[in-house]
């Protein structure tokens, strides 16, 4: 159990260090869409709910575990489309 | 099965990354957010085959009701609104993981102790997320008023609030008693409700992105105590990213985050406001577009009241049509114009406004010495000299537009209320600045029909 908890901290640190340095030199007009598209990102805590809901046995888990899977689509399907809208200006420009 | 989990949550998380990475330049972003997009599809499709799971029915119905009306309102929405949909989506997924740690704590289903303190901690701070980010959400959509919300004593009171939640958490973890697990989520959800409270609108970027990072690290812990590693990567990377980023957007404000969560932004400064000499002085609609048909050079100034009104279609025209008499415009778009850094390239990108047109501060400050006529529109506290004058005043130090210096400037506003920073505006008193009352959609339209008929 120990060892999986040591690879996941390590997890943990390369993962954070990759967002800090994907991050650290954006220009400014992109800050907004960039949250956004990092808000689509951690969406995924959707598949999370999934398994959550599929473990639950009595009505109270089913109920929370609905709505965890609820809120999740949500995050994940309205982060795309918010991101998608913002991002496709900026490859209108590309062109132009 | 367990292996192609496995590897369907290693591309996922590797191809999150990669569209990170996409996003964060302007040539590539689309296919950032496809790819990002793709690698959210993989994820939820391998996790319907995940062993040992029941109640598939219930978890495609909340996927397809979820998916498919934030689909419809995101859609919907107009551009002008994306910093509040991006406040409520992601409170949805601080919600969420609220909700799995709510779940691992009732059924006893942690292993040991220390995945259990990661619910705890990931509940906590996703239920923080969750409220706050509907208060944001709240407070930009006008369904609460935008000042901020304060009582006597509400520091401490908050802290109470944030002590008990975590000591409540902490006895939870050592004791394992089911009541505790309600009264735990129910402190920790206030708590995110009264730290939002006390924070005014103009401050809601830089706390939407500080949620948003709180989501993500949220998402980490779950993935955690739930052994996801799809969920560890992405919620950690968006936990780095979103507090860089909430650190480069408070920058770009001119606020420190301690200003922002414990300031009192947007209170009353009457006190600390200097006399403002002169008057505002009206101007004809026929005036104004004579003054700028016989311009060499417009520079215009969007600003939120842009937004609001619609207007950057009409503004795009009266461009066009300036520019038909020989008329150099350009746009000068301030760092924080609209609501949120970026918020204005992407409303003027909306009206086909071609991107060279486009200045940012330290291109087109040296400019406005030679410049016959600045249009402001619905732009208040970015074009404040009180910026650069005024010690006193909550947004000194803030880069603002040298709009005072051009030779004369013309200000489209609505009415004479003062903007997100809730101070008073000196430029609109100078000698050398006319207004134009009224919805900036209108107004603008008025122009173009009157340079046209010049």
């Amino acid at each position: 159990m120990t060892e999986g908890i040591w690879a996941a901290l390590y997890i943990l640190l390369l993962a954070a260090f990759t967002g800090y340095e994907v991050i650290c030199r954006v220009p400014v007009i992109l800050h907004t869409p960039l949250m956004s598209g990092s808000n689509f990102i951690h969406g995924v805590v959707l598949v999370g709910a999934m398994v959550a809901l599929g473990r639950a046995d009595t009505t109270t888990e089913i109920v929370i575990g609905f709505i965890g899977v609820l809120l999740g689509a949500m995050n994940a399907a309205g982060g795309y489309v918010v991101t998608e809208r913002m991002l496709k200006m900026f490859e209108k420009k590309k062109g132009g | 099965m367990e292996q192609i989990i496995q590897t369907a949550y290693f591309a996922t998380a590797f191809l999150f990354i990669v569209g990170l990475k996409r996003m964060s330049s302007p040539m590539t972003a689309r296919s950032g957010v496809i790819w990002a997009g793709i690698a959210m599809m993989l994820a939820t499709l391998a996790t319907f085959f995940w062993p040992g799971l029941s109640n598939y029915a219930l978890m495609i119905l909340a996927v397809v009701i979820g998916g498919s009306v934030a689909w419809i309102l995101g859609k919907k929405v107009s551009m002008k609104d994306m910093p509040q949909m991006i406040a409520i989506y992601n409170g949805m997924g601080g919600g969420a993981a609220a909700a799995i740690a709510c779940l691992e704590l009732m059924g006893h289903k942690l292993g040991n102790v220390g995945l259990a303190s990661l619910a705890v901690a990931g509940g906590l701070i996703g239920s923080i997320a969750f409220t706050g980010s509907i208060i944001a959400f709240a407070k930009l959509q006008g369904l609460m008023r935008e000042r901020p919300f304060t009582f006597p004593n509400q520091q401490y009171i908050n802290l109470i609030v944030l002590v008990s939640s975590v000591v409540l958490g902490v006895l939870l973890l050592a004791t394992g008693w089911g009541f505790l697990v309600p009264i735990f989520f129910v402190a920790a959800l206030a708590f995110g409700i009264m730290m939002t409270l006390p924070i005014g609108g103009g401050d809601m970027p830089v706390v939407i992105s500080l949620y948003n990072a709180l989501t993500g690290l949220a998402v980490a812990f779950e993935g955690f105590a739930m052994g996801n590693s799809a969920m560890i990567v992405a919620g950690t990377v968006v936990g780095a990213a979103g507090t860089m980023l909430t650190l480069l957007m408070a920058k770009a404000m001119n606020r420190s985050l301690a200003n922002v969560l414990f300031g009192a932004f947007g209170q009353e400064t009457t006190a600390a406001e200097g006399e403002i000499k002169g008057s505002l002085k009206p101007i004809e609609i026929d005036d104004a577009a004579i003054m700028m048909a016989y311009a060499d050079k417009v520079i215009i100034v969007p600003g939120y009241g842009m937004a609001v009104a619609q207007a950057q279609h009409k503004v795009r025209e009266l461009a066009e049509a300036l520019e038909k008499r020989g008329i150099t415009v350009k746009y000068a778009i301030h760092p924080v114009a609209g609501r949120m850094p970026g918020h204005m390239n992407v409303l003027i990108a909306e009206a086909n406004v071609p991107y060279e047109k486009l200045f940012d501060i330290e291109e087109v400050n040296p400019e406005f010495s030679n410049t016959d006529v600045s249009l402001v529109i619905g732009a208040n506290d970015v074009v404040n000299p009180a910026a650069k004058t005024n010690p006193q005043s909550p947004i000194y130090g803030m880069p603002i537009l040298d709009v005072d210096s051009s030779k004369n400037v013309l200000v489209i506003k609505r009415g004479k209320g003062k903007g997100f920073a809730g101070i008073e505006n000196e430029l609109f008193f100078k000698d050398n600045t006319r207004m134009l009352y009224g919805d900036a959609q209108d107004v603008v339209g008025k122009l173009v029909q009157s340079l046209k008929r010049l």
